[in-house]
């Protein structure tokens, strides 16, 4: 089991290495020019150039890669081209927010869409079944902004329920932060409760016709005993697999969410980044993510032995 | 009074093509403490019956009715929270599959202490330490260690010990095996029949044995219980059902046993088998069940379904010309 977790650990660098190798070249191919940006309208030519040196995007491709490179294995992710802050401290200071909209998240998606999906397969054929599958239909299918911008017109214009945007840190207590994070968790996790729901449906489908079922409901077990310990547990592997799998659907979805919300996370500090070519702080940004990607699929992985006796590493 | 009295019986499944008439009208009881086999080919309908007993059939597409009598209370009048009470605590099962019959997610302590607190209140810890008393019980070495793994860890015959530890755990009265030693090889059956015989003296439990070996019916039944196509065909005493059948289809199904020896007599004769399929039961057949695939059927036997008689004492066959004594008239 530890051998295996840190081959895993191991196992990441070449994924990272990878990743950072496609985000360096993306953005090197990619048209704009920061330097550009930076000296505005009115500048002539050899003061573009000039800023160009200055900051090192005259030299060729594979030395600059190389330098960013050797940075990193310092554990130093460079400094940012317009704020001259260091890209960690940047990172530092916007993470929160995401975090807290993942998790937020993360949690809401898996504590409805479990159940909801236990339900469906349990009443299967009727009515809340279809509810169920009607409801995770209309979650794939509805942008996240679109929910983001209606739930935000009726709870937070119309009703005044919920604020209508912005973060307020946890320092400043448990509610104040969880009510600037309930829309948005909502309008982010229904992509995410409707896949959940779905594969909870389907699984438990195929093991509720299982002997052991039968074994439990003749041992005088009650429903709730019957479908969320001895069926559950068992549909558990490919019910947590596709939550790691969906930790990709927030992160791509917190850009949008953060925008539509006005929450200052590292999803709206990626879009202001890639608006301005500051490609120090977008190689940072996606490297952290795939990271985080990268530990959570890891974590899944491990989480399966919880489960499942039979897996063992 | 017997423990259970099964009366008319019918469990019919609604399908998209007709009503499947899985057990049409099977009446027969069980007294305390006894061993009664039902027998058949497959599809006959004796798991069906099995099922029925506990309810443990999905409502729908099935439909129980008639009257199953336990301790004199009709089951199917039984709320579901007065079935949840008595299954696995007053009547307990085991089934034939012991690969797939116990949850692979779960340790084996678990699972045969669940019944104990689920009926008897006992604590996690009284239950494990119950749990490891069964499994002595049942003749798996090593109960400390085994009650905490997982079936994975185990072969089939320690399963199917494992499958009748948490049928017995609660001292059920009644206790139904359906087919509790097909999947097993024929060292291992005949360990699990012997197991399950010297549990049964001790537990005192009364026994439904589902099968279709007939050996098994021999070694271990007071009395069988034939059943074809939905219907009771005959029930007698095991010797009785041995010696003298009554009913062509049980004569079938006991000319097609092979014979220890056979083969060394000198006519090297071939296994007698039975004709034929047993019909759909999605058609009501307005004769004799089994007059399709009946070496003796007339004209009668399609017109008239015959009705269940007493042969002799405690023998009963549904058959126009099962004599009451000796064999058929044919």
């Amino acid at each position: 089991m530890f051998a295996y977790v840190v081959r895993r650990v191991l196992a990441t660098i070449p994924v990272m290495a990878i990743v950072a190798l496609f985000v360096f070249s993306l953005l090197y191919i990619a048209p704009g020019d920061p330097a550009a940006v930076i000296a505005g309208d009115q500048a002539t030519p050899d003061d573009v150039e000039r800023i160009r040196a200055s900051l090192g995007l005259d030299r060729p491709y594979l030395v600059r890669f190389g330098a960013w490179v050797w940075d990193i294995m310092r554990g130093d992710l460079g400094v940012s081209i317009f704020t001259n802050l260091p890209v960690s401290t940047m990172i530092r200071q916007r993470i929160e927010p995401t975090l807290s909209l993942m998790v937020v998240t993360l949690i809401l998606a898996v504590s409805i869409a479990v159940p909801m999906g236990v339900v469906a397969a349990w009443r299967q054929g009727t009515w809340i079944d279809r509810a169920v599958m009607a409801f995770a239909v209309l979650g794939f299918s509805v942008p996240v902004f679109v929910v983001g911008y209606v739930l935000a017109y009726f709870f937070a214009l119309e009703w005044d329920l919920l604020p209508v945007q912005g973060y307020t840190p946890f320092a400043r207590g448990f509610w104040p932060w969880l009510e600037n994070l309930i829309l948005p968790a909502i309008a982010l996790g229904s992509v995410y409760i409707a896949l959940i729901a779905r594969i909870t449906r389907a699984t438990m489908l195929e093991v509720l016709q299982q002997d052991y079922i039968r074994t439990a409901r003749a041992k005088g077990l009650n429903q709730g005993g019957i479908l969320f310990l001895h069926a559950l547990k068992n549909a558990a592997v490919p019910i947590i697999t596709v939550i790691g799998i969906g930790i990709a659907l927030l992160i791509g979805g917190a850009v949008v969410t953060e925008s539509v919300f006005a929450i200052p996370g590292l999803g709206r500090l990626t879009v202001d980044a890639i608006l301005r070519r500051d490609y120090p702080v977008i190689q940072g940004v996606v490297l952290l993510f795939s990271f985080v990607y990268v530990l959570v699929n890891l974590a899944i992985d491990l989480a399966y032995t919880l489960f499942d006796p039979r897996i063992r590493y | 009074m017997a423990l259970l009295e099964i009366e008319a019986l019918q469990t019919h499944f609604r399908t998209p093509d007709g009503i499947n008439r899985a057990v049409d009208g099977v009446s027969f009881h069980v007294n305390a403490g006894e061993t009664l086999a039902i027998v058949g080919e497959s599809g006959c309908g004796k798991s069906v019956t099995a099922m029925s007993i506990l309810r443990l059939i999905p409502e729908p597409p099935g439909k129980i009715a008639g009257a199953i009598r336990f301790n004199g209370r009709n089951l199917l009048e039984a709320s579901d929270k007065e079935m949840r009470a008595i299954r696995g605590n007053e009547i307990s099962m085991i089934f034939q599959e012991p690969m797939t019959s116990l949850n692979p997610v779960l340790t084996v302590g678990r699972q045969i202490g669940e019944t104990l607190r689920l009926h008897q209140g006992l604590s996690a810890q009284a239950a494990e330490d119950r749990a490891v008393e069964m499994l002595n019980l049942v003749g798996i070495p090593e109960a400390k260690r085994r009650v905490r793994e997982y079936p994975h860890q185990l072969s089939g015959g320690m399963r199917q010990r494992v499958m009748i530890a948490i049928a017995l755990a609660c001292n059920p009265k009644l206790l139904i095996a359906d087919e509790p030693t097909t999947a097993l090889d024929v060292t291992i059956q005949a360990q699990i029949l012997d197991l399950m015989r010297d549990l049964k003296h001790r537990v005192g439990a009364a026994i439904v044995l589902i099968t279709h070996d007939l050996g098994v019916v021999a070694e271990v039944a007071e009395r069988v219980v034939v059943m074809y196509a939905g219907k009771k065909v005959e029930e007698a005493p095991v010797h009785a059902l041995f010696n003298s059948p009554r009913h062509p289809y049980t004569q079938g199904l006991l000319g097609s046993v092979p014979k220890l020896g056979s083969s060394l007599t000198g006519e090297a004769t071939r296994l007698a088998e039975i004709p034929g399929l047993v019909p759909s039961l999605k058609q009501k057949i307005p004769g004799c069940v089994f007059a399709s695939r009946c070496p003796h059927a007339t004209e009668l036997c399609t017109a008239v379904a015959p009705a269940l008689e007493e042969k002799a004492l405690g023998h009963v066959a549904a058959c126009h010309y099962a004599l009451r004594e000796g064999a058929l008239a044919a």
